[in-house]
C-alpha cells in the first residue's frame, strides 16, 4: 500500500472507490445506486468547471469568509517552554466551524442539479447548522437528521438550525447518537432520492461522499500553506500539524496540501476521543487499533464486536462520538504517513482549560483533543519545531458541558 | 441450479396458479426459540423463507424490521444462532427454501468462504446481502454459485436499463424487484400497475428468472400484486410480532394468521 505524490489523496482510488485496495467504496443498496452515480458524474464534472470554481471561490471568500487567520500562540508557547505552538482558528469561519465549507459546496451542487430538498446528517450540530444556513442561502428546504442524546447536549447549535429555518429530525433509535443520525439519514435518502439531495457531514459514507467533503475541506490547507510561507518565508524544517479525527473531514482538509511533504518534515498527527478515564468506551477506531468494518456504505477501521454490531462509542464531545472514521485516514494510517493517538475526555478537558486561560481563543471540545496533544509533546520538543493546531470548531455549542465539568464558561 | 429448491417452490406455486408467498422474520426475534417456532409454524403456508441475520445499522430497513433487529439483538442473537436455527429448522422441513438476508459486515467478519461454507453446512438455499450491489457482489456471488447457492440480486425502481440487463444476465434463479423509493416497510407510495409494469419489463427480459417483488406489500396490497412470481412480505409480520409482544398474545400463533391470510388472498 503506498500513497502517490502529485495526486490529491481524495482521487487515489481505484475503480471501485477504494483507498489502498480495501479502504472506502460503496457499500449501498440498488436504490442509491444510481443517484450516488448521477452525483457522482455531477462532481467529476463540475469540479474541472471553471464557472463553478469560480462561485465556490466567490463564496467561500465572501459567505465562508476565507482566509481564516493563522496566529502564534504566545502565551501558551511561553508557559510549555517547548515547541512554539500556533493555532489556524478555523472556527473564524462564518457559523464557527469548518463545517461550513462542505455544507457550502453541496448547497452548490444540490442547487445545480435541480434538487430543491437537502437533508445531512449532524452529531456536535455543526453539519447541521452549517447546512440549515447553506439551505436558506440558496433557498433550499432543508431537514436535519440528529441523534436525541445529542439535541440534548448541543442545544446551542439545534437553537440556530431551528432559526434558519431546517426541520431537525430527532432519532431514537440505536444510542441516538451521530452514528444513527447518518443511518436515519441515509434511510430517508433511500425514500427519496428522486428529489432530495444527501449531504454527508464528514469524510465518510459511500465513495462520493468522502471525496466531496475532503474536496471542500482542503480549502483550509490551501490557505494554509501560503500563510506559512508569508510567516516564515518557506516551509519550515519541523511542522506538526495537529488535529483531531472523529470522521476526518477537518483533518484531511488541514492536511491536504502537505501530504507529499516528507514526514519528518510535516508531521500529521490525528487526535481521537479516548472517551472518560474510568470507561471501557470510546470513539477511536484508528488509535485503538479497531478491526476493519463497513458502516455506512464504506468499509474503515470501525469499533465493533466480534460478529460485525457496531459498538457504542462514548465521548465528550458529540463530534467525535462515531465509531467508524474516514477511509482515507485508514489509508494514512496503514501507509504510514499520519500518527494517530487519542485524547481522553479528561485530557481535553483540561487542555481547553489551559488554551482558554493563556490564550484569547475558545476551541470546542473537538479541537480540545488535538490542544491536549501539543500540550503534552511541545515541552519535549525544541524551539524550532513548528506545532500547528487547527482550532476548527468554536466551544459556544459546548457551553452547558463545560459550566457542568468546569463550573464556568 | 434449476432443480434447486427455490425453483421447484416457484414451479409448485405457479402450478396451482398463484404467486410464491415469500415470508421474512429476523432470526431471533424475539428469542432464539421464539424465532424457530414462528418460523417452522409459517412455513406451512409460505412457500420460501426469508429470515434476517440482524445488525445493528441497517441502513435500509424500516422501522418495524429495525424494531424486531434490535429485538433480537438485545435478547442476545448471534451469527452462529443464526445458522443453528436454520439446520433446526431443516431437519423437519427440509424441502423449503431458506434464504438469509443481512448486511455485508457480518459475513465481512465471518469472512466470505467460512460464511459460504456455514451456509452450505446449514442448508441455506440463498442469500440477499442488502449492501453488496452489483457489480461489486459479482466474486462473491459467484462464490456462492459455485456453492449451489442462490445469491439474489436486487433491481429497484432507480436502476438504469443498461445496468438492469447486467444485472438480470448476472443473476441466479431468482430476483427481488423493490416496489418503490423506499425503506422496508413504507406505506406502498406508487400504483399496482405501475409495479407491474415495471416488473413486466424485467420478467421479459428474461422469462426463466423468478421475479419477486417486495417492499410495502400487507394484507391490504398483496391480492393487487397477484401476477408476479411471487411476492415478500417482512414488515407487516416483523410488525405483528412486536404487537403481539405488546399485547402479551401469543407470537406463533398470531403470526401464522397473518400468513395464512396472506396466503389465501392471493389463492
Amino acid at each position: 500500500m503506498k500513497l502517490k505524490k502529485k495526486i490529491a489523496l481524495i482521487d487515489q482510488h481505484n475503480k471501485f472507490g477504494f483507498w489502498g485496495g480495501k479502504f472506502g467504496g460503496s457499500f449501498i443498496p440498488e436504490t442509491l445506486k444510481k443517484p450516488v452515480e448521477d452525483l457522482t458524474k455531477k462532481f467529476q464534472k463540475l469540479r474541472k468547471d471553471k464557472k463553478f470554481l469560480k462561485k465556490r471561490d466567490f463564496y467561500f471568500k465572501n459567505y465562508v469568509g476565507s482566509p481564516t487567520s493563522f496566529i502564534k500562540l504566545e502565551k501558551l508557547t511561553d508557559h510549555l517552554n517547548g515547541a512554539q505552538i500556533w493555532a489556524k482558528v478555523v472556527s473564524e469561519a462564518n457559523g464557527g466551524a469548518h463545517k461550513i465549507y462542505n455544507a457550502t459546496v453541496h448547497a452548490l451542487i444540490c442547487k445545480s442539479m435541480g434538487k430543491k430538498y437537502i437533508v445531512g446528517d449532524t452529531g456536535a450540530g455543526y453539519a447541521g447548522k452549517m447546512l440549515s444556513m447553506a439551505a436558506k442561502k440558496f433557498g433550499l428546504k432543508c431537514k436535519i437528521f440528529m441523534g436525541a442524546k445529542d439535541i440534548k447536549r448541543q442545544k446551542p447549535n439545534c437553537d440556530a438550525m431551528r432559526k434558519n429555518g431546517a426541520e431537525i429530525i430527532p432519532v431514537y433509535s440505536g444510542s441516538q447518537t451521530l452514528v444513527d443520525a447518518v443511518s436515519e439519514c441515509m434511510r430517508y435518502w433511500v425514500s427519496n432520492c428522486d428529489n432530495t439531495h444527501m449531504c454527508v457531514g464528514s469524510t465518510v459514507g459511500p465513495n462520493i461522499f468522502v471525496k466531496i467533503c475532503g474536496w471542500s475541506t482542503a480549502q483550509i490547507s490551501r490557505e494554509l500553506k501560503i500563510q506559512i510561507k508569508d510567516e516564515f518565508k518557506k516551509i519550515p524544517k519541523k511542522i506538526k500539524l495537529i488535529n483531531c479525527v472523529g470522521g476526518g473531514s477537518s483533518a484531511y482538509g488541514f492536511w491536504s496540501n502537505f501530504i507529499d511533504y516528507d514526514k519528518k518534515q510535516v508531521e500529521l498527527i490525528g487526535v481521537e476521543a479516548g472517551g472518560p478515564e474510568n470507561s471501557k468506551l470510546h470513539a477511536a477506531p484508528l488509535s485503538r487499533n479497531a478491526k476493519i468494518g463497513i458502516l455506512h456504505g464504506a468499509a474503515s477501521y470501525v469499533c465493533q464486536n466480534k460478529d460485525g454490531q457496531i459498538e457504542e462509542t462514548e465521548s465528550i464531545s458529540a463530534g467525535l462520538d462515531y465509531p467508524g472514521v474516514s477511509p482515507i485516514h485508514c489509508f494514512l494510517k496503514d501507509t504510514r504517513r499520519a500518527r494517530y493517538t487519542y485524547a481522553t475526555d479528561e485530557e481535553a478537558l483540561n487542555a481547553y482549560k489551559m488554551v482558554t486561560h493563556f490564550e484569547n481563543l475558545n476551541p470546542s471540545l473537538e479541537p480540545s483533543h488535538a490542544f491536549a496533544e501539543a500540550i503534552k509533546i511541545a515541552p519535549k520538543l525544541n524551539k524550532e519545531t513548528i506545532i500547528i493546531v487547527n482550532s476548527c470548531g468554536d466551544a459556544k455549542k459546548d457551553r452547558d458541558i463545560i459550566k457542568q465539568k468546569l463550573g464556568k464558561y | 441450479m434449476s432443480n434447486s429448491l427455490i425453483n421447484i417452490s416457484f414451479k409448485n406455486a405457479k402450478k396451482e396458479n398463484r404467486p410464491a408467498l415469500l415470508t421474512y422474520t429476523v432470526a431471533g426475534d424475539n428469542t432464539k426459540k421464539k424465532s424457530l417456532e414462528i418460523l417452522k409454524s409459517i412455513s406451512e403456508y409460505a412457500d420460501i423463507c426469508e429470515l434476517g441475520f440482524p445488525h445493528n445499522t441497517p441502513i435500509a430497513d424500516g422501522g418495524q424490521i429495525q424494531t424486531s433487529a434490535y429485538r433480537a439483538i438485545k435478547n442476545g442473537i448471534q451469527i452462529n444462532d443464526v445458522f443453528s436455527i436454520v439446520k433446526s429448522f431443516k431437519k423437519t422441513k427440509k424441502n423449503k427454501p431458506i434464504i438469509l438476508m443481512g448486511y455485508y459486515n457480518m459475513i465481512y467478519q465471518f469472512n466470505e468462504n467460512k460464511f459460504i461454507k456455514k451456509c452450505k453446512e446449514s442448508k441455506v438455499d440463498g442469500l440477499i446481502v442488502v449492501d453488496l450491489p452489483y457489480p461489486e457482489n459479482k466474486i462473491f456471488a459467484s462464490k456462492c454459485k459455485k456453492k449451489k447457492i442462490n445469491f439474489i440480486q436486487l433491481i429497484s425502481p432507480t436502476t438504469s436499463k443498461k445496468r438492469r440487463n447486467q444485472i438480470i444476465k448476472d443473476s441466479h434463479d431468482m430476483i427481488y424487484y423493490i416496489s418503490m423509493l423506499s425503506t422496508t416497510g413504507g406505506k406502498l407510495k406508487v400504483s399496482p400497475k405501475k409495479i407491474l409494469q415495471e416488473y413486466t419489463k424485467i420478467k421479459k427480459q428474461n422469462k426463466l428468472k423468478n421475479i419477486v417483488i417486495g417492499f410495502g406489500i400487507t394484507e391490504k396490497t398483496i391480492k393487487s400484486l397477484k401476477k408476479a412470481d411471487g411476492l415478500v412480505v417482512g414488515s407487516a409480520i416483523c410488525k405483528e410480532i412486536t404487537n403481539s409482544i405488546k399485547k402479551r398474545q401469543n407470537t406463533v400463533t398470531n403470526v401464522t394468521n397473518v400468513v395464512k391470510r396472506l396466503k389465501n388472498k392471493i389463492k
